[in-house]
Parts: C-alpha cells; sequence; structure tokens
C-alpha cells in the first residue's frame, strides 16, 4: 500500500479494501519512521490528519467520493493552511499559523484529500538543495550523505521514500523539477496562471507557479485536476474552462515531434546524466518519434536574467516582513527603523538576505534600467526562442540537472555555483512554459537522473500523457530508495 | 561592477536590513561573484525589444483584471491580529514614531 499508486489507492479506498484512517495511519507510521533520518517534514499533525480521514471516509460512505478522497497528500510549508503552523522554512515565520487556506489547500480538501503534514523547503523556496532552511536540512532517501535538490526537497524526499504518495511543491527556477530528478521521483511545473498562488507565499510573482509531486505521470494528472483552473482571487490567475489533465495519458507516440536544443547537451553537465537522457530519447524515436535538432541561442542568458527578476521581485515581496503584523520580531531595538532592520536580520537566513540585497540594488535608483529592465528585455528574446521551437517540435526534451544529487554542505559557500544547478530549469519559467521532469535511469554511484519535457503554453496534459507512455514501459519511476526499503 | 563595502551598507538601508561590518565583508565577495554574472546582460543588444512583464503574452494583453467594487471578505481583524507579535484595543504595536 505505501508504494500503490493514487489510482490505486483510489480503487482500493473505492472497494473498502482499505479506509482512509488506515491509509492515514500507515503513511503516518512511515513518517515516524523515517523523518528523523530525513527530516523531509517540518510539521505533522497526525490527530488533524486522522480527523479528516475519518470525514473522508464518511464521505465515501455517503456515495460523494472523488478520486482522491481518502488520500493522504503531503504540502509543501509554503502553502497556508488555516490553524496550523506555515513556516516557509524560515525563521521569520516559524510561529505563524496562517489564519486562512491557499487556493491549494481549499481544492484538496474540497476534494476529500488527507492533508499528512507540512514539507520542508529552503528558505522562502529560495536554494537548489534544501539546505538553507531554519528547520534544518533535508536528506536525500537515496543517499543521506546527498541533498535532495530544492527548494521543495522536503516534498521530493517524502515521496520518494514512501512517506506519501504525493505532495505539492512550487517552482520558480526549477524548484519542483530539480528535487524531483534529485531523488528520483516526477514533478510538473504548470504554465504560469494555471494553478492559483493565493495563500502560497511569494518569492518571485512573475515566476512562482505551484505544482504537484508524485512517483507517475498519470498520479500527476490526477493531482493537476485538483490543483489547476481559474482562482479570482489571484490576479494573474487565467479564465480558462477546466481541464481533464488525463485525457491524452493513451495518445500514442507516433508522429510525435522531439526538439533536442543543442544547449542542452553540450558541456557543464555530467557525462552519465546524458547518456541516461540519450537512452530515454533513443526510446522514444524507437517509437515512432521524429527528433528534430534546434537551438535556444538565448538560454545562456536565462541565469543571468533570473537572477535580476527573481531577486527583485523578492526584495519587494519580502518587504511585507516588518515584524508588526505577523512573524518575527526582534526583542531589542532603539526605534522603528531599528526594530525593522534587527526584526529582518534576525528573521532571515543569509541566502535570503543575500537576494534581497540584489533584488534592492538592480531596483535601485541608475541600476533600473541597466539591469531590470534590460533583464526582462532578454526575458523576452528568450521566450521567443521557445516560441519558435515549438513551431517545430510539440516536446523539448534534455536533461532536468546538469548533475545528479550532490553532497550535504558541497555548495553553500558558492552562490553562483549554486545557481548553475537550474540552468536547465530556469528557462520554462522565464516562458512561463509547462515543464515535467521524469526519472530516466541512474548513474554509477545509484543516483537518480531526470528527464526533462517542456512543451508549450497550455500542453500539460500532452507532456503527461508523453511521460506516462514512456512509464508504461520503464520501471524508473518504481524504484525504490536504498536507504529506505519497504 | 564591484560593490564597496560602503555601497553594500547602504543596500542594507534600503532593505531595512541590519548589517555587521564583519558579515558585510563576508557577504561582499558572494554578492560581487553574483553581480559579475548578471553582468552578462549588459552587453546584450536590446535595442527595439518590449521588456516582458508577464509570462503568458494572453494575460498581458488582456491587461490587470479589475473586481466589481463590493465587499466581499468579512471582518476578521481579531483572527488576523492573533498572530501579530503585539496589539492592544484592535491596534498594532510599533515603537513611538513622533516625540
Amino acid at each position: 500500500m505505501l508504494d500503490a499508486s493514487l489510482s490505486e489507492l483510489s480503487g482500493a479506498l473505492g472497494r473498502g479494501t482499505v479506509s482512509s484512517v488506515e491509509l492515514t495511519q500507515l503513511f503516518l507510521g512511515r513518517i515516524a519512521q523515517l523523518n528523523g533520518a530525513l527530516n523531509a517534514f517540518i510539521t505533522v499533525d497526525a490527530e488533524r490528519s486522522l480527523g479528516e480521514a475519518r470525514e473522508a471516509d464518511a464521505r465515501r460512505a455517503a456515495g460523494r467520493a472523488g478520486p482522491l478522497t481518502g488520500i493522504p497528500v503531503a504540502h509543501k510549508d509554503i502553502y497556508c493552511t488555516r490553524g496550523m503552523l506555515t513556516t516557509c522554512g524560515s525563521r521569520m515565520l516559524a510561529n505563524f499559523t496562517s489564519p486562512y487556506d491557499a487556493h491549494v489547500i481549499e481544492r484538496f480538501a474540497a476534494a476529500g484529500a488527507v492533508l499528512l503534514g507540512k514539507t520542508n523547503m529552503d528558505e522562502f523556496a529560495m536554494g537548489s538543495s534544501s539546505e538553507t532552511s531554519f528547520f534544518g536540512p533535508v536528506k536525500n532517501p537515496w543517499d543521506a550523505g546527498r541533498v535532495p535538490g530544492g527548494s521543495s526537497g522536503g516534498s521530493a524526499a517524502a515521496v520518494a521514500a514512501r512517506m506519501a504518495p504525493a505532495a505539492t511543491g512550487t517552482d520558480t527556477g526549477g524548484s519542483i523539477r530539480q528535487p524531483a530528478a534529485f531523488t528520483g521521483v516526477c514533478g510538473l511545473k504548470p504554465t504560469y496562471g494555471v494553478v492559483s498562488r493565493y495563500g502560497m507565499i511569494a518569492f518571485a510573482s512573475s515566476l512562482d507557479q505551484g505544482g504537484p509531486m508524485a512517483r507517475s505521470a498519470e498520479d500527476l494528472a490526477l493531482l493537476m485536476n485538483v490543483m489547476g483552473g481559474h482562482d479570482a482571487r489571484d490576479s494573474t490567475s487565467l479564465e480558462r474552462a477546466a481541464e481533464d489533465y488525463t485525457r491524452e495519458l493513451e495518445t500514442p507516440l507516433a508522429g510525435l515531434r522531439i526538439g533536442l536544443p543543442r544547449e542542452y547537451f553540450g558541456e557543464g553537465c555530467a557525462p552519465e546524466v546524458l547518456a541516461r537522457v540519450r537512452e530515454a530519447i533513443a526510446w522514444f524515436e524507437a517509437r515512432g518519434a521524429r527528433l528534430v535538432e534546434l537551438a535556444l541561442p538565448n538560454s545562456r542568458l536565462a541565469l543571468p536574467v533570473y537572477y535580476v527578476i527573481a531577486p527583485a521581485e523578492a526584495s519587494s515581496n519580502l518587504s511585507r516582513y516588518d515584524g508588526v503584523r505577523y512573524g518575527h520580531r526582534a526583542t531589542d531595538y532603539a526605534d522603528l527603523a531599528d526594530m525593522y532592520c534587527r526584526t529582518r536580520a534576525e528573521g532571515f537566513g543569509a541566502e535570503v538576505r543575500r537576494r534581497i540585497l540584489i533584488g534592492t540594488y538592480v531596483l535601485s535608483h541608475g541600476y533600473y534600467d541597466a539591469y531590470y529592465l534590460q533583464a526582462q528585455k532578454v526575458r523576452r528574446l528568450i521566450a521567443r526562442d521557445f516560441a519558435e521551437a515549438f513551431e517545430r517540435c510539440d516536446v523539448i526534451m534534455g536533461p532536468t540537472s546538469p548533475s545528479t544529487a550532490f553532497a550535504l554542505g558541497a555548495n553553500v559557500d558558492d552562490p553562483v555555483q549554486m545557481y548553475l544547478n537550474d540552468i536547465f530549469t530556469i528557462t520554462a519559467p522565464l516562458a512561463g512554459l509547462p515543464a515535467l521532469s521524469i526519472p530516466c535511469g541512474f548513474d554509477a554511484a545509484g543516483l537518480p537522473v531526470g528527464l526533462q519535457l517542456t512543451g508549450n503554453h497550455f500542453a500539460e496534459a500532452k507532456l503527461l500523457g508523453v511521460a506516462h507512455r514512456y512509464q508504461q514501459e520503464s520501471d524508473w519511476h518504481r524504484r525504490v530508495p536504498s536507504g529506505t526499503p519497504l | 561592477m564591484p560593490l564597496s563595502p560602503e555601497q553594500i551598507q547602504h543596500l542594507a538601508r534600503l532593505a531595512r536590513l541590519a548589517v555587521s561590518p564583519a558579515q558585510a565583508g563576508e557577504a561582499r565577495a558572494q554578492l560581487n561573484g553574483v553581480l559579475k554574472l548578471i553582468d552578462e546582460l549588459r552587453a546584450v543588444d536590446t535595442a527595439g525589444v518590449e521588456p516582458m512583464s508577464h509570462a503568458v503574452a494572453a494575460q498581458a494583453a488582456a491587461g490587470q483584471r479589475l473586481r466589481a467594487d463590493e465587499v466581499t471578505e468579512p471582518d476578521r481583524h481579531a483572527e488576523f491580529q492573533a498572530v501579530a507579535p503585539a496589539v492592544e484595543r484592535g491596534l498594532y504595536l510599533v515603537p513611538k514614531v513622533i516625540e
């Protein structure tokens, strides 16, 4: 049962083989067993989870169950949950009990899913290793000496270690896809505007997007059916008709045009990662897909563009943490200005402070045009490259990350080295495109490798279908981490 | 263009972040590394390119959605103030600003 897919769990609940209370107890037990070693969860409230499970069982008995009713789902601690600690991995919010629910939390509650707990993450989602959390680093279930990726590393580790059948994440520059790749699970960053950002603590508002993490593309589709859709409370939420994200799961691969950008297969990527990705692409070619060589010449500028736009927006968004309305407040201060300065210096960790300073710099008088405006212009050049590419192909494939999971502490002192982990994942959020990471093999050290699939705007169902075909004939996504056997 | 320790203190003031001289020294090398990375942008020819402020063109074209000017939220100030560091009689308390 720990290893079952969402549709298998749904079937078992429907047949009465298992109750939601039993299922929730099973996963709570697994969390109790493993969380001490992995630190994937910040908050677990067993009583609350079991209460929701009892309600789900009652709802099923009353004949009102949906596909996810009674299934436990873990949420990244960036989603506000009413009456529950919501920390965003920061000392600033270490005491913050949210007075309201995020839209995504409301959606899962309405579907009858059980909130299993809140997962650990890089502070304010700023990081690629889940080491910047105030609550300590998350460990990778495949090798506890390595990072799980970030920033949604707690969700990724929880799904990989079978502590949760599914989880939510958020992705600004790769924070769903890179940890999915590092832990051998699947993660989808939807098109910007498809999942409401209401109640999802803001990092970089023009890039942030919530999405699902699970062990298969089919599971992601079921989760997207709950998470996606318009919400008037997010001004960037798109007004589109509801979609069934499972609708292309059975679409044949014949005739699929796979774009291979030469920039994704060059230097700077571990040879073993490239080898696994090329093997996966050859699998698609053998089943009738056509390979299209193409170029994304401006993608080399994506890293500098991202590290202007994201810190700029972050410095603005994080100005709300003032020690007045919620969160941490310093105890010693001389006056109001001093209270702000000390509260923020104490409440934010080093990486968050660094990004606030960079963002303040690129937005400051005399530098705005040279950095922020210029970055927005180059962002358009990057988006244009993708628009041209999607005239010639249906899906772009390449590695999710240039390496497999690295050792804890390996990159903490060198921010630029850490940022290079995002080189293949940052382009999709800049262009607003959906992108998916699925496991496609292992390196010699036994660490998972991720294959990234990027689609045109609103191509989530297509990406999930392509990935599902692959997963029907491969078992990389079913492998259980050696460190956390069933 | 590398930042001087004075510039870092100035940015910290703008960002309302207390930064000690020791922290500023430590931050300087790392910030300058990041600035070197983003300085690559300055050489790119972007003449005639419109800045992209929204990721999805359709949304950018539609502009900001406006809602009707109606009261939609109930009064929940007690709940919201329950998480504030210091509150008295429904007011947020801060250090005295005007003598």
